[in-house]
């Protein structure tokens, strides 16, 4: 016998089941065992999230009440899908190519990145998916209620809403921890779509067995179930079961464009596709997926109502024939089947709409409250997780909220048909701004705000009965007595179906105003640019060089790209562009390609507007060039070809150029600096010989007045001596190393005490300069097996330099250590004003001392020394620009270490 | 005769997957009208619109599924002697399929 | 009355050596090692003739003379000019902005005592 504790804990151990899926597989994403993770079967599954619990328990209930229409629910989808190469395929690669991260980015990014358009689009979702949500967690509340009325011995009727209450904040925490791990949606969330294609197996068997059983166990076989079905079909009143052409139509049409439209549909389509490949399968194998769904539907409802006593709800027949034929196990997998159905849905719904949400609501208005702190400043990654956390927990607030005040009720498919009509109002603008290039802005602008009203005023409002905004007078008589403006027969058309009425109407303005205005409007030069490569997309994907802009912006769009994606990604993709375009360090020429580049990177983690946004803010806006427009304006397949061949070539040619251009300029700085170096050199070697020679010729001359004069004199000119002679090693020193001549010593050494010795020998001048060093030592507990005194000596070099030039009122020093793929890595960034971008490429130059500072002592051959000496340990030393003060990476790989130098 | 016969049949394959493609987008105009046939039908009772249905429902199933497996397999080549525009060099089979996949 | 002259110059002890040979033949010397401030020093002390380093910290001398003979009350001040750097271009830089002497360090005591006496005979 089933018992209530058995319920609960069969469920608990399903959850726990879905936890472990979701950890294992984002594990193995983490160690890119990604082939599993990726197949077609997976991705297919996933799509299944389109059946929740109001197909796996409603569908049944609808072809109680209306016969097979409730197939219409799915054609729709099968259509889209058998049709893949026509517009899915297009979409995915739009999706692919524009990293977009929800529907709402979609429009926003292909309407000119236009912010307004993901607000529209993010609204209407929330308000068409709450109910949707709430509709969820009625379903498996009413699921338990049956089996606490059907086995009501030994069980504590459960209190309902708590029941939902903890379903929901299940979800929540199930939907935090694996949908808000990693922050760009692009790498996809491997353990969610994982535990959705588990549910999604457990749906369909559930399913089956429960048709299985029906068919075969009760109702005697496919035969005796087409006569019943016939039977059943003249036992409804008034034709009740025949197919109507308005209804059969305009719901296959809702159900193909809600398919594409739902946010969650959108996010597992799109937003998770793996690839092309998987989605070729998917065009047939997800059809046959909801032909197996659909399959047993109408012997089940048939079957339901010849046996169970009358009164009894078709929505609940999955559960209750095997509980009224005392079938415990298969009620309880049909329990799990409805259970899977609603959290599937619910989790991947919530993770879309908190995209939607922290992207296009929260996002911009952090960044208009903090215009400047955005893009230097404050953490942007840690404000989007937080972002994205609340707004998951909102919308399921926000669904549980609906569900208590609505009460259910309701009959199941209502409410999804409401749901449907109000999120296919996107159909439009999506589908127009891929195949249309005149689509504009204003135009989807206006096409959505129309199909919303219409939405709202014909199906939306009025399905709140009388107790909502609509009294019985206004459904009946239109509002002050208006006949044409009556609701539910707009313009007259009294002859359809409540649903119909509003598809019709909706779709039909909505279109006329999105078609209308984009045909009246006047795209800007970026909403064209963004109209070209989404109707294109699938013809190239160009890009060509126009504009540079100053080196100083390269490291400002590091800053801000260090805050949104984090450092190590950041720092990666600028040293690749940087790489790519023949230049060295971590800044690249600021071209549009590299910006298109940043800009998609970005938006995988924030979406495009505001990636355009931020991206703006630094650049002044001026990210689109004419070249740009012309690039993508030339049509025609010919001057593709040609100008793709023209553009290899003058990729080369500007790589090449800007090569050489980078080694002239080094070159004449070099000769200037050679000059320079020989000035500088005589300066510092003249100078303590002018004190010697003085001081010398009074002595000779016997000019001194007494002894204690000729002493301090004598001691002047041993000073200067010594000078001299520093001087003099520091060049020997530096023109052993670049000669290779240095013995190494290599010994084994742990790296904190390297680091104390440095400290150490600079103790009087920390001192002296009231230096501050933060150092983590536990991090430094690192053996290394290098020339540890040579090492010391750079430590030495940066401290001392930290120490000297560090311009800030408390002067700091942080050391950070870490090690990544086997190269030890320490960071030294102080506090000052940093070096400027200009000076950064000539720091590690012999007597490249940036002021004319003497005082400072030390002949500005440190960092050359310090380089040369890296150099030979097999590591290196670098400028890490980006960090405000001046920052030097010092890495050593720790197990190589040259053979070459030693003994 | 060796020569003659290679872009023959480079031309032959094109041409096949060029159809294929036209079938694939045909396909949804057959489902529209194979969904929309029972419609015209409604005497003939419940059971056997659904088996109707069904059938129709699984033979668009296993046509789609034939066709994107040869989409899929069959190598992409931009040759095709229906277009207007003469192939250019660079449209050999070998760097058209790769420059295909950079894009993919 | 003394001659006075003052010491541009920023190496304290290049500034102790000149100021002991130049006291020891009769000067009156004063110093000053600071290159933005060199020109109000020098319009202040009004000295008799002027010994200027090229290398200050602030200012350039080439500056600091360009400065002085642009102003009336030392357009003819007479200016020994001392440097480290020793090039041709250095000299030439000098002479073009009007400088009545130009040295290359380091130097002979008995030279600096000369060339200065040169400039004030009398």
């Amino acid at each position: 016998m089933l018992s209530f504790n058995t319920l609960v804990a069969v469920c608990l151990l399903y959850v726990m089941g879905l936890f472990l899926v979701a950890f294992a597989a984002d594990r193995s994403a983490a160690r890119d065992k990604r082939r599993l993770l990726s197949s077609p079967l997976i991705y297919t599954l996933s799509l299944s999230v389109y059946c929740t619990a109001w197909t796996f328990y409603g569908a049944v209930g609808y072809a109680a009440r209306s016969g097979l229409e409730f197939v219409t629910i799915y054609l729709g989808p099968t259509l889209v899908m058998i049709g893949w190469w026509w517009f899915l395929r297009k979409l995915v690669r739009v999706g692919r190519a524009q990293r977009v991260t929800s529907i709402a980015d979609l429009l926003s990014s292909r309407y000119g990145k236009s912010n307004l358009l993901g607000v529209i689009v993010t609204l209407s979702a929330v308000i068409g998916t709450t109910p949707y949500i709430a509709l969820q967690l009625q379903s498996v509340t009413l699921a338990f209620s049956v089996f606490a009325r059907d086995r009501s011995a030994g069980w504590n009727v459960p209190d309902l809403d708590a029941t939902a209450l903890w379903v929901a904040g299940g979800l929540a925490l199930f939907t935090i921890l694996f949908g808000t791990r990693n922050l760009d949606v692009n790498e996809r969330h491997h353990g969610v779509v994982t535990a959705i294609a588990v549910e999604a197996v457990v749906k369909l068997v559930a399913l089956l067995a429960v048709g299985v059983f029906v068919v075969w166990g009760i109702g005697g076989g496919p035969a005796n179930i087409a006569q019943t079905v016939d039977e059943a079909m003249r036992a409804t009143p008034k034709d009740a079961w025949t197919i109507t052409g308005g209804r059969w139509v305009g719901l296959t049409f809702l159900s193909a464009a809600a398919f594409l439209t739902l946010p969650r549909m959108f996010h597992v389509l799109v937003v998770e596709n793996p690839g092309e490949r998987q989605l070729a399968v998917a065009s047939w194998a997800f059809p046959a997926y909801l032909f197996l769904m659909s399959l047993f539907v109408l012997p089940i409802a048939v079957v339901g109502l010849g046996t169970l006593p009358a009164g009894e709800n078709p929505d609940l027949f999955v559960l209750t024939i095997p509980l009224h034929f005392d079938q415990d196990g298969l009620a309880m997998l049909s329990f799990l089947g409805g259970f899977s159905s609603a959290t599937s849905m619910v989790i991947v719904a919530s993770i879309a709409l908190a995209t939607m949400v922290s992207n296009h609501v929260i996002m911009p208005i952090w960044l208009s409250i903090r215009p400047k702190e955005a893009t230097v400043s404050g953490d942007v990654r840690q404000v989007l997780l937080a972002a994205r956390r609340l707004s998951i927990i909102g919308v399921l607030v926000l669904g549980y909220l609906y569900f208590r005040m609505s009460g259910g009720g309701t009959a199941l498919a209502a409410i999804g048909m409401i749901s449907f009509t109000g999120v296919a109002q996107v159909l439009p603008a999506m589908a127009g701004g891929l195949l249309w290039r005149g689509a504009s802005r204003n135009g989807a602008a206006a096409g959505l705000i129309t199909g919303f009203v219409v939405w709202a005023y014909t199906l939306f409002l009025p399905s709140f009965g009388d107790a909502g905004l609509m009294s019985a007078g206004f459904l009946a008589e239109g509002p002050f007595g208006i006949a044409w403006l009556k609701p539910q027969a707009l313009f007259g058309v009294s002859g359809l179906d409540p649903v119909v009425h509003a598809v019709f109407w909706s779709m039909i303005l909505n279109s006329f105003a999105f078609i209308g205005v984009s045909l009246m409007s006047f795209p800007g030069p970026l909403e064209r640019l963004q109209g070209a490569q989404f109707v294109n997309v699938l013809d190239h994907t160009h890009q060509t060089h126009g504009g540079v802009f100053p080196a100083a912006v390269a490291e400002d769009l590091l800053v801000m790209a260090q805050r949104t994606m984090g450092a190590d990604a950041a720092q990666n993709l600028f040293q690749t562009q940087a790489r790519a375009q023949g230049k060295e360090g971590y800044l690249p020429d600021t071209t549009p390609d590299f910006i298109a580049r940043l800009e998609r990177a970005l938006s995988g983690s924030v979406g495009a507007a505001t990636a355009h946004a931020m991206i703006a803010q630094i650049m002044g806006g001026a990210t689109v060039s004419v070249d740009d427009l012309m690039a993508v304006a030339d049509e025609t397949q010919q001057m593709l070809v040609y100008s793709s061949q023209l553009e290899e070539k003058q990729k080369e040619l500007t790589s090449t150029a800007r090569q050489l251009s980078a080694a002239n300029e080094k070159l004449t700085q070099l000769s200037i600096q050679k000059d320079a170096f020989l000035s500088q050199i005589s300066h510092e070697l003249r100078t303590p010989m002018t004190s010697i020679r003085a001081f010398s010729e009074i002595l000779r001359d016997g000019g001194a007045k007494d002894a204690q004069a000729a002493e301090q004199h004598a001691s002047i000119i041993h000073d200067e001596a010594l000078r001299l002679t520093r001087l003099l090693d520091d060049l020997l020193d530096l023109s052993v190393l670049e000669h290779g001549q240095v013995q190494l010593n290599p010994q084994r050494e742990v790296l904190s005490k390297v680091l104390d010795r440095a400290v150490a020998a600079t103790q009087s001048l920390i001192v002296a300069e009231d230096l501050r060093i933060h150092r983590d030592h536990a991090r430094e507990q690192i053996v290394i097996a290098t020339d540890t005194d040579r090492l010391a000596q750079v430590f030495i070099n940066l401290i001392a330099n930290a120490a000297k030039y560090g311009d800030a009122k408390y002067k700091r020093l942080t050391i950070r250590v870490s090690v990544r793929d086997g190269v030890l890595r320490l960071d030294f960034v102080d506090n000052g004003s940093g070096i400027p971008t200009e000076s950064q490429a000539m720091i590690f130059e012999k007597f490249a001392r940036l002021t004319d500072n003497a005082a400072a002592g030390g002949a500005g051959l440190g960092l050359a020394i310090c380089r040369e000496i890296m150099d030979r340990l097999g590591g290196a030393i670098t400028y890490l620009p980006g960090q405000r003060g001046a920052a030097f990476r010092v890495t050593l790989p720790l197990e190589k270490i040259p053979h070459h130098g030693w003994n | 005769m060796r020569f003659r016969r290679e872009p023959l049949f480079l031309a032959r394959q094109s041409y096949r997957r060029r159809r294929l493609e036209d079938a694939a987008r045909l396909l949804p105009m057959l489902g529209v009208f194979l969904f929309l046939l029972p419609l015209l039908a409604t005497d003939i009772g419940t059971a056997a619109q659904g088996l109707y249905l069904f059938t129709a429902w699984f033979g668009l199933i296993v046509a789609t599924a034939v066709i994107a497996r040869g989409l899929t397999r069959r190598p992409d080549i931009s040759y095709d002697p229906d277009s207007n525009h003469s192939p250019t060099l660079s449209d050999a089979p070998s760097t058209s399929a790769k420059r295909r996949e950079g894009r993919d | 009355m003394t001659k006075q002259v003052l010491v541009i110059e920023d190496e304290p002890n290049i500034v102790a050596a000149i100021s002991f040979i130049l006291s020891r033949d009769g000067w009156t010397v004063g110093t000053h090692t600071n290159g933005e401030t060199a020109v109000q020093a020098v319009l202040d002390a009004k000295p008799d003739a002027l010994i200027l380093d090229v290398m200050l910290p602030g200012r350039s001398g080439y500056d600091i003379l360009q400065d002085l003979r642009a102003h009336d009350v030392t357009r003819r001040l007479p200016v020994l000019m001392l440097t480290a750097r020793g090039q041709r271009t250095d000299r030439e830089q000098a002479e073009r902005l009007g400088v009545n002497r130009f040295m290359t360090k380091p130097f002979s005591n008995a030279e600096v005592v000369e060339t200065l006496n040169e400039l004030l005979p009398g």
